[in-house]
């Protein structure tokens, strides 16, 4: 089987995680533009980060055979410093149409502030005149009503539901995404937000239309993994092999592919000018099946499939 | 012809044209106004608009290449390559402002927009004013980029002081890159990189760890005293293509003492004196 993690900071993450995730069948991931931990204080450190985003982490992810694309955007805690914001989104436009950044994000509401609705709604009207696709960051405290509020500004700005995936979902927000005909993303990660054992009976009960999953793993403890990890755990609890595709893998593909900058080729039959500015020839690229029992080799990550 | 020409060229013969028309109007547009935005904007647009493909080059191309700017070789340039040299190259009247946005370029660049901004530097006006981006560029971990000024580049060898010309030969060897499309790699060896790669030739050993064929083509012809030590050594325990290089490096020593050395092999002294060993045919096997 194949993978994508359609949300994961890996800028964050060690190049052990890169050899577990090629080991267990990952072949692309999209890396979001995100804060660092820690505030900014100047407008360079922000663009350095996302030039990392187009340059060394796409590199870095190469050399193990992964597909490295990328959102671009303002995030929503660093909105709230205004004099940054500005400059932030003067140079957005630098970065949005490069190779291979196939949303703009993650944006939304983090304390749900006037300033990140202001530079929300901003970056949606961009996103619109560049004909973008969006990945929405839904807010953790009050999630229902953040959620809600920012599919309503998504419709207000003018965007096509379909061209936006909001991410983060949970049982609570699920059913009006859906309904609203938003994607639904959903964030694997153990303690404090999805648990993999409520994903599957989420599958169960809504079925595979416009569910992605992802891991969003970045510097606290979570699990690059989640995928993979949650695509056996479905398949062993009935949910069918279809359905666990388009979960764990076609939909990411069909939502964050709508622009052009990612498809399935990239992997499966990669361009040589890529092989010889990236991958180096890398043997995991040329469309290999991993072995799925390399999942349980993987020490000390993989003697538990569930977490909660 | 000049290189800006030669690209629009070698561009318009291989493109569809909505893809050439969008890059002649995106030129164009770059020329005429002075937002630096239109740059940013069109760069970036390039690999959707007129693709990856390599630029198909005849001989004859190659030679008019060479006649519109010595030692710049194109083989292996891709199309978006080309053209975001291009969108560069228009700004040529004003080099100040191609050195600025140039630089703007590169702060926020991707891997393959590196590769393409590294490529053009032999074609950019003012040459030494890139000094500092090239030394700079060559910090990259990225070996794609790194390659892009290394090899088959003359600007190192035109531009560069010894001090950071020595450090590209000696990062080409630890990053595994080849030495041989380095461009006055024979001309700009000196007594200090011979000394320095013997050093890191020592250290290989030291490790267990195997020493690049390659090397030893800068130290021969600074190779004397100790040098010769190294040099038998090779010759001596090498594999079939060090005990070559080794060879050849000998012929190249300007020391009394070099010659003996290599006469103990007789095969290989007769091969390097007989001309059928060259440094071509070490790397070839290497």
């Amino acid at each position: 089987m194949k993978f994508i993690d359609p949300h994961i900071h890996m800028s964050a993450r060690t190049t052990d995680d890169y050899e577990r995730m090629a080991a267990a069948g990952i072949v692309a991931l999209i890396e979001p533009a995100f804060w660092l931990g820690q505030p900014r204080t100047n407008a360079g450190s922000y663009m350095d980060y996302l030039s990392s985003l187009v340059g060394w982490e796409r590199f870095r992810a190469a050399q193990f055979g992964i597909r490295h694309y990328c959102a671009i955007g303002l995030n929503a805690k660093e909105a709230n410093n205004v004099a940054l914001a500005e400059e932030v989104m003067a140079l957005l436009p630098r970065y949005l149409l490069k190779e291979g950044v196939v949303a703009l994000g993650e944006i939304g509401f983090d304390d749900q502030t006037a300033a990140e609705e202001k530079y929300y709604r901003a970056q949606l009207d961009m996103a619109k005149e560049l004909d973008m696709v969006v990945m929405v960051h839904t807010p953790h405290r009050d999630k229902k009503s953040g959620t809600i509020r920012s599919m309503e500004i998504a419709v207000e700005q003018g965007l096509a539901p379909a061209r936006v995936i909001i991410d983060h979902n949970n049982e609570e927000t699920v059913q009006d995404v859906l309904e609203r005909g938003f994607w639904a993303a959903f964030t694997l990660y153990p303690h404090t937000k999805m648990g993999n054992e409520r994903m599957v009976e989420i599958a169960r009960r809504y079925g595979s239309e416009r569910i992605i999953i992802d891991s969003s793993s970045d510097w606290g403890v979570s699990d690059p993994l989640a995928v993979p990890k949650t695509a056996r755990l479905m398949l062993e609890r009935g949910i069918s092999a279809e359905d666990v595709e388009k979960i764990s893998y076609r939909n990411a593909l069909a939502a964050y592919g709508q622009t052009g900058q990612m498809a399935e080729k990239d992997w499966l039959d990669p361009a040589d000018i890529d092989q010889r500015t990236l991958f180096e020839g890398n043997s995991v690229l040329r469309g290999q099946q991993p072995r799925i029992d390399e999942l349980q080799q993987i020490p000390d990550r993989i003697k538990d499939l569930v977490f909660k | 012809m000049t290189p800006r020409e030669l690209l629009v060229r070698w561009l318009s013969r291989q493109l569809p044209a909505d893809a050439t028309a969008w890059l002649m109007k995106s030129a164009a547009q770059v020329e005429s106004t002075g937002k630096d935005a239109s740059v940013y904007l069109a760069v970036s647009l390039v690999t959707r608009k007129v693709g990856k493909a390599d630029l198909a080059l005849s001989e004859p191309d190659l030679r008019e290449a060479e006649g519109a700017r010595a030692n710049w070789d194109p083989r292996g340039w891709s199309a978006d390559q080309a053209a975001r040299v291009l969108l560069v190259l228009v700004l040529q009247q004003d080099p100040s402002r191609l050195a600025r946005v140039l630089e703007q370029l590169c702060n926020s660049a991707d891997v393959s927009e590196l590769v393409a901004f590294y490529r053009g530097l032999p074609l950019y006006p003012d040459q030494p004013r890139y000094l500092a981006r090239a030394t700079e560029g060559l910090r990259t971990n990225i070996k794609g980029a790194f390659e892009a000024i290394a090899l088959r580049n003359p600007y190192p060898s035109e531009q560069f002081p010894e001090a950071a010309w020595n450090q590209m030969v000696l990062k080409a060897l630890f990053v595994g890159s080849a030495l041989w499309p380095i461009v006055g790699l024979d001309r700009r060896a000196n007594a200090e990189l011979a000394r320095m790669l013997r050093d890191y030739a020592h250290e290989r050993w030291a490790a267990g760890r195997p020493v690049s064929p390659e090397l030893w083509r800068c130290v021969g012809p600074h190779a004397t005293g100790a040098a010769l030590k190294d040099l038998e050594r090779v010759l001596r325990e090498g594999t079939e293509p060090e005990r070559r290089a080794a060879a050849l490096a000998l012929r190249a020593s300007p020391d009394a003492g070099a010659r003996p050395l290599l006469e103990r092999d007789a095969a290989l002294a007769k091969a390097v004196a007989g001309g059928e060993l060259t440094w071509e045919r070490v790397c070839a096997t290497a």
